[in-house]
Order: C-alpha cells, then structure tokens, then sequence
C-alpha cells in the first residue's frame, strides 16, 4: 500500500533490486552501489532465479529417480506430462539428433515458467517481509531493503538466459557447418555475389545479434510491464481487488506462454544454426 | 536496468542447471517414459494376437461342433435302424417260433388224434369181434372168419 510515502517511490522501491558491489570500503549494498557500473550483482535475482532452478532440478531429479516404467504415480506423471511437451515440441521444430537440445529446452521452460510465476505472489508480499526481517536483524530502515522477487524482471537474467542460447548458436554453427560454411553463411547471403559481401555481412550479422536481444528483451519486457502494472494496481488502495484479479488471471495465459516462446525460439533458432540452407 | 555481473553469474548458473538436467534429469525420465511406451506397445500387440487366437478357436470351435452334431444325428440315425431291424428280425423270429410251436401243437394233435383213433378202431374192432364172437359163439370158429373181421376193421 502507498501510505507513508509517495506512490512514485513506492514503485521505484519494488522495482529497484538488491545489489551488491565491491567498494574502496569493502563489500557495499543498494544505494551505495549506485556508481559500481558493471561490477555489481543483484542478490535477489540471483538468489530468487537459482532458487527457483533448484527447485526445478530437485524436483524433477527425484522423480527421475525413482521413475517406474510401471504405472506411475501422480508427481511422476506430471512430471512426465511437461517432459513430453518439451519432448514433442523439439522432436517437430529440431530435426537433427543432439543430446543437449531437449534437456536445455526443458530447462528453458521450467524454470523460466517457475520465475515468470513469481510475478502472482502479490507484489507487497516479499517486500514487506524481507523490510520487516531487515530492521528487525539487521537494523536497516526497511525503505532501504529491496527484495524483487521475479528474475525475470531484471535484464541481467532474460539476457543472460539469452546469451547462453547465443553461444549456443554459436556453437551449433561452427559445428554443423564449419568456420568456412558459417563465413560463407556470413558473408554470401542473402545476395550470392563477391560484391555484396559487406552488405551480407552487415545484415547476417544484426540478424545473428537480433535473435538473443529479441528473446532476452521479450522476456523482460513483457515480464517488466506485467510487475509494473501488478504495481500500479496495488498502489490504488481497495479498489485494486478486482483489477488484481483480472491482471492475475490474464496472466495465467501470459506467464507460461512467455516461457513457451522462449523455449520455442531457442529450439528453432539452434534448429536454423544446425542445419544447412 | 544497466547490464552489471549478474547477467554473468545467471549465464553459469544457466550452464550448469543445463548440464545437470542433460545428465541426470532427462536420460532417466525419458528412459522410463520410453520403457513404458514399450511395453504399453508389446501389451497391445499381445491383445490383438490373444483376440486373433480367440476368433480362430471360436471359428474351430464352431466347426468342431457342426462336425459333432452330424457324428451325432448319423449314430442315431445308425442306431434308429439297428433298433428298426432287430424289433423286425426279433417280430420275425416270434412269428416263426409261433408257426413252428402251432405246427408242433397240430402234429402232435394229429399224432394224438390218429392214436386215438387207432385205440379206438382196434378196441371197437375188439369190441367187434366180441360182439360177434357172443353172437355166433356157437357156429363160427373165430379163426375161420378172422379175414372177415380183419376187413371190417380195415373199414372202419
């Protein structure tokens, strides 16, 4: 709620994160970090994104575990349920045979559905909590303390989710086609002239950079507007219940289908690097 | 919302949950998941061939039961007409042993018949000559007229 203080720092303190920098004084937090550009590290996207990996891997490890060939039981059949959706989906998009590219688009999804689905927990929940643990423990005025509890969010996150896939990319093209083919893939199309090299080059290449960028601002984008607007609700006092709602349900669809998407591009583009035009 | 080292710390984490889901989370699941389509596929084609079997046993079943049913209707037929000829043969055989126990009863009648006849002729031939004898007791010798009365007897 937006008593106390105005609803413009309310939003910019469940939109700001938990940072962590290394300073002349030692180890720094929050405010302090401002000026640490590229050396400073978001506690809780971290802290929320591999928490919630963990709890994807722990838990469909230990299905996989005990997973009977015989009748299984509900948590297995679940498990199996989204390990077919997966399953059918790279088997119709990825024609090739690799062992990496199912096992990384189940991760894809799960976890990046796991943190999208962080954006439902009702947005002063996790705030409140870690500004109450804050002042009681630690003695921080809890307007100091920021907890933002979907990874997704944060840019750091979807573009480093994004990165891993472009390295990927990376590697699937100079596997499947060598350095010569992928230089010729660079540099020969779209016009199949010795002329026009610079100019193919120039567009495979914003083409090539276009695919992580697209997929890690999608992600952030739609999962930034979707928080900021869950914020905006709950800073109208009561007559946000049925907008809540609303926004919530609406982002049943939205939440797994931005984890889908991800997933698909991911399964399409590796599927385009590693096959020959 | 300026890029800073979580974009590198959440690329590793990436990597290694990848890893850790290629080796330990998706061979075993799929594993299972294929073993099982396996064996709903084996159980299938098991089915189609026990229902297979069914309809040739039922179709041989079938058969075997028409073949018993004609077996059958022929012994009883067979068995029909064995019992026909032998209540004939036996009819036969009462009425010859009729014929033959009347034709015995008639000659024996007969046989009877002609003994008594006989007694009687010669006891009235007897008689006869006794009669004739207390008649003519006096004057005929009895040896001289036997021929006489033989002749008698022979008439009657």
């Amino acid at each position: 709620m937006a008593s106390g203080y105005e609803v413009k720092d309310y939003i910019g303190h469940h939109l700001t994160n938990a940072t962590m920098c290394s300073t002349d004084n030692g180890i720094a937090f929050n405010e302090a970090c401002a000026d640490a550009g590229f050396f400073a590290i978001h506690l809780d996207s971290m802290g929320w994104s591999i928490g919630l990996g963990l709890v994807f891997l722990i838990l469909f490890r230990s299905v996989a575990k005990k997973a009977t060939t015989g009748v299984p039981g509900k948590m297995q059949a679940f498990v199996e349920l989204v390990v077919e959706f997966v399953d059918d989906n790279v088997k119709s998009t990825f024609h090739g045979k690799s062992a990496l590219i199912a096992p990384l688009s189940l991760t894809i999804f799960v976890w990046i559905l796991l943190m999208n689905l962080m954006d439902l927990v009702p947005v002063d929940v996790i705030p409140k909590i870690s500004g109450i643990i804050g002042e009681q423990f630690f003695g921080i005025d809890s307007h100091h303390v920021y907890n933002k509890a979907v990874p997704t969010t944060d840019i750091n996150v979807t573009l480093g989710l994004a990165l891993g896939v472009f390295v990927l990319i990376l590697f699937y093209s100079l596997k499947m086609k060598g350095i010569g083919g992928f230089t010729k893939e660079l540099t020969m199309q779209p016009f199949g002239h010795w002329a026009f090299i610079p100019v193919n080059f120039i567009l495979e290449t914003v083409t090539l950079l276009a695919r992580p960028l697209s997929l890690a601002l999608r992600l952030f984008g739609n999962l930034y507007a979707s928080e900021l607007i869950f914020i905006l609700i709950a800073s109208l006092g009561l007559a946000q219940l049925p907008l809540h709602f609303a926004w919530a349900v609406f982002h049943i669809l939205v939440l797994p289908l931005q984890a889908f998407i991800f997933m698909m591009l991911t399964i399409v583009y590796l599927s385009l690097a590693s096959e020959e035009h | 919302m300026n890029p800073n080292l979580t974009l590198v710390g959440q690329l590793i984490a990436f990597a290694v949950f990848v890893i850790f889901c290629m080796k330990y989370v998706w061979p075993p699941l799929m594993a299972a998941i294929e073993e099982r389509q396996k064996k709903i596929a084996d159980g299938l084609e098991a089915s189609d061939r026990a229902e297979k079997d069914l309809e040739l046993a039922q179709s041989n079943i079938a058969e075997q039961m028409k073949d018993a049913k004609a077996q059958a209707a022929e012994i009883i037929e067979q068995a029909k007409k064995r019992a026909n000829q032998l209540v004939e043969d036996e009819t036969q055989r009462g009425h010859a042993e009729r014929e033959k126990i009347i034709a015995q009863g008639h000659a024996e009648i007969e046989a009877e018949r002609n003994r008594a006849k006989e007694d009687l002729r010669k006891q009235v031939s007897a008689l006869a000559v006794a009669g004739a004898e207390q008649i003519l007791e006096r004057e005929i010798d009895a040896n001289a007229q036997s021929d006489i009365v033989e002749k008698l007897v022979a008439e009657l």
